[in-house]
């Protein structure tokens, strides 16, 4: 194909690999499942996902026996890692619901075969961010005061505040993108339940899958519902980092109480969520070969939609700074000022580093295409949106208001051992996912085959 | 009444243009007890086969509602008349902060309607079915189409069905044992 001047021919490429035919798709990926023997990578990389687990358990149970204080949190940081691990797994989990519902939603095509992959990434993320509300509680074994259950000591939680606001919105983004992961994958169970060769592989994919027989009426309201949920997602994602941005934008620290919270927390998600899938998806696609389903062109608009992301996300940081002078306020000034000279402050240049200067390179078509460029920018901007969390959190909390209150804020090797713990157990169940599960959507890809319809 | 020996009569085809242009000759010719089935949602085939309306909106947006009062009233009760306090003179009912919960419950419930009122109005969970009866029906959910018209149809017969359904072009026709 003769490469025209200015055309990016990627854009024009195929959604799927040329030759494919129903029988192919569907043999790929079963056979991924079934059949194939996992590489021994996969396997190395279990391994130290697994032993990542266990710190975590090992830092869990060290919590639980000595309490918060095996943590570098103090007055007046009284909140350290523990929300930012949290708003940052949370984050990583929108970009599956973003490829899921608003893609959808939006007629791209593109998404049919990322969505799964993206889904279990979103969940697996939120179970690990859940993690940390409950074990940031000084007395974890009673977070279910939290809930509002009739009980004795006729409690009620705050209703009027965030952190109850964040009970409810994180459970029910757990709960509906289950229920979004689980419904889209009853079809492709019911394909592994028909191509398995044993009986008793046939007879757990055949529970799971419901008795579905492709039925049109049935396939009729299974799109129904699938759009609606679709629907419904699209604002609850918008709505669940909202909300976890109103746990700081709600109060009147310096730095925190700005009204840019809410958009620029949602596009930091969908970055720092495509950032993820991006770096899993990249070796993903190279060690089982999927190139012909997640092709170039897919690449090429996942790093567009970071680079999109980006921009808001650095527009974000932009405002604030200037907000802060703007405003006149004397406390405001002080948190920009103390934000980039103070003793955290190559923590923020690093950040701009990461967040805003590098991922510019995604301009680039050139490497966009390369699959080592995207993984590292994909790293790095990941990397970038820690520091983001970490410099909202901290550099606002231990210079506040009142100078005698000020304080330096470190983390222990609790701190560190629980974040890394955390990753483990995602990838963990990441890489249970590939070894069980059909990772790409068979039935989606099967609509991308070009018919006739009269 | 005459118990049926059959299900009733099972015509497979290769492409979704066949099972397609299939449904609609049956259709037309006055079956109206029958089923398509087919690896992916194929678009008309459940308009051609006389499927029109689902009322699965129409729950979910009850259940929406539903979500949305529940998630009110919860905080409504508990601020206003269980255990109301009196933090500076402001209002019980402060009912701005109880958006955010509001929306969430509506969403959480709106879902689940969603999802629950699928199944159920597709009938599942369902392990047995008479199609399965059929050997050949293990490819429809890798790349085959099928087209069933059931015995309970009143134009059923056996032999003018058999005849009909062979007219179409299928690649195989077969009978669905009950």
């Amino acid at each position: 194909m003769k490469r025209e001047h200015g055309v990016n021919t990627v854009e024009t490429g195929p959604l799927i690999g040329h030759g494919q035919t129903y029988g192919t798709i569907t043999d790929k990926i079963t056979s991924d499942v079934l059949e194939r023997k996992t590489p021994r990578g996969m396997l190395f990389g279990l391994a130290i996902a697994f032993i990542l687990t266990m710190v975590l358990f090992i830092s869990i149970g060290w919590l639980m026996i000595k309490g918060v204080g095996i943590w570098g949190i103090n007055i007046p940081v009284a909140w350290g890692f523990a929300i930012i691990n949290l708003v940052w797994w949370i984050g990583i989990g929108h970009a599956g619901t973003l490829i899921s519902a608003i893609l959808l939603l939006l007629n791209q095509h593109w998404r049919n075969s990322i969505n799964r992959f993206a889904e279990a990434m979103t969940l697996f993320a939120v179970g690990c961010a859940a993690l940390f509300p409950l074990l940031h509680l000084g007395r974890p074994w009673v977070f279910y005061w939290i809930i509002p259950l009739p009980d004795t000591m006729a409690l009620w939680p705050q209703f009027r505040s965030p952190l109850t606001w964040d009970v409810f919105a994180i459970t029910t983004y757990f709960t509906v993108s289950f229920m979004f992961w689980f419904v889209g994958l009853v079809p492709d169970l019911a394909t592994m339940r028909d191509t398995a060769k044993k009986k008793w592989m046939k007879i757990v994919y055949g529970v799971l899958a419901m008795g579905w027989r492709g039925s049109a009426r049935h396939w009729h309201r299974y799109e129904m519902a699938y759009l609606l949920l679709a629907g419904l997602a699209t604002p609850l994602v918008i709505s669940v980092h909202s909300v976890i941005s109103f746990d700081f934008s709600v109060s009147v620290l310096p730095g925190w109480h700005a009204t840019i919270f809410p958009p620029y927390f949602v596009a930091g998600a969908i970055y720092s969520g495509f950032a993820m899938v991006l770096c899993l998806v990249i070796p993903v696609r190279k060690a089982y070969g999927l190139q012909d389903f997640v092709t170039d062109r897919h690449m090429d608009y996942m790093a567009k939609v970071m680079l999109a992301t980006g921009l808001i996300v650095a527009y974000g940081y932009a405002m604030e700074a200037f907000f802060a002078w703007y405003s006149g306020n004397e406390f405001e000034k002080y948190m920009m000022f103390n934000r980039t000279q103070g003793p955290y402050g190559f923590i923020y240049w690093g950040l701009l580093l990461t967040n805003i200067a590098i991922p510019q390179l995604l301009w680039i078509g050139r490497i966009r295409k390369n699959m080592v460029w995207l993984f590292l920018i994909s790293i790095t901007i990941n990397i970038g949106m820690w520091l983001e969390r970490f410099v909202i959190v901290v550099t606002s909390l231990h210079r506040d208001f009142l100078p005698s209150s000020w304080d330096m804020y470190y983390p222990t090797i609790w701190d560190w051992a629980t974040y890394i713990g955390t990753i483990g157990l995602f990838l963990c169940l990441m890489f249970l996912f590939i070894r069980l599960m059909p990772m790409i959507s068979i039935f989606e890809l099967r609509q991308l085959l070009p018919w006739k319809s009269r | 009444m005459h118990e049926p020996r059959v299900y009733g009569l099972m015509a497979e085809f290769s492409g979704p243009e066949q099972v397609l242009e299939a449904a609609r000759q049956a259709y037309a010719k006055g079956y109206r007890q029958m089923d398509a089935y087919s690896p992916f949602p194929v678009e008309g085939l459940a308009e051609a086969i006389g499927f029109h309306h689902t009322r699965l909106p129409l729950f979910v947006l009850v259940g929406g509602i539903v979500g949305a009062l529940s998630g009110f009233f919860l905080q409504y009760y508990a601020a206003v008349i269980s255990y109301p306090l009196n933090v500076g003179g402001r209002p019980f009912n402060s009912w701005p902060s109880f958006i955010p919960i509001t929306f969430e419950t509506t969403v959480l419930l709106a879902a689940l309607c969603a999802v629950v009122g699928m199944l159920m109005r597709n009938g599942l969970p369902r392990p047995y079915h008479p199609v399965f009866n059929v050997q050949r029906f293990e490819r429809v959910t890798r790349d085959k189409f099928f087209l069933c018209i059931e015995a309970t149809d009143p134009l059923f017969d056996e032999k003018k069905t058999l005849k009909f359904l062979e007219s179409l072009n299928p690649t195989h026709v077969t009978t669905v044992d009950p």
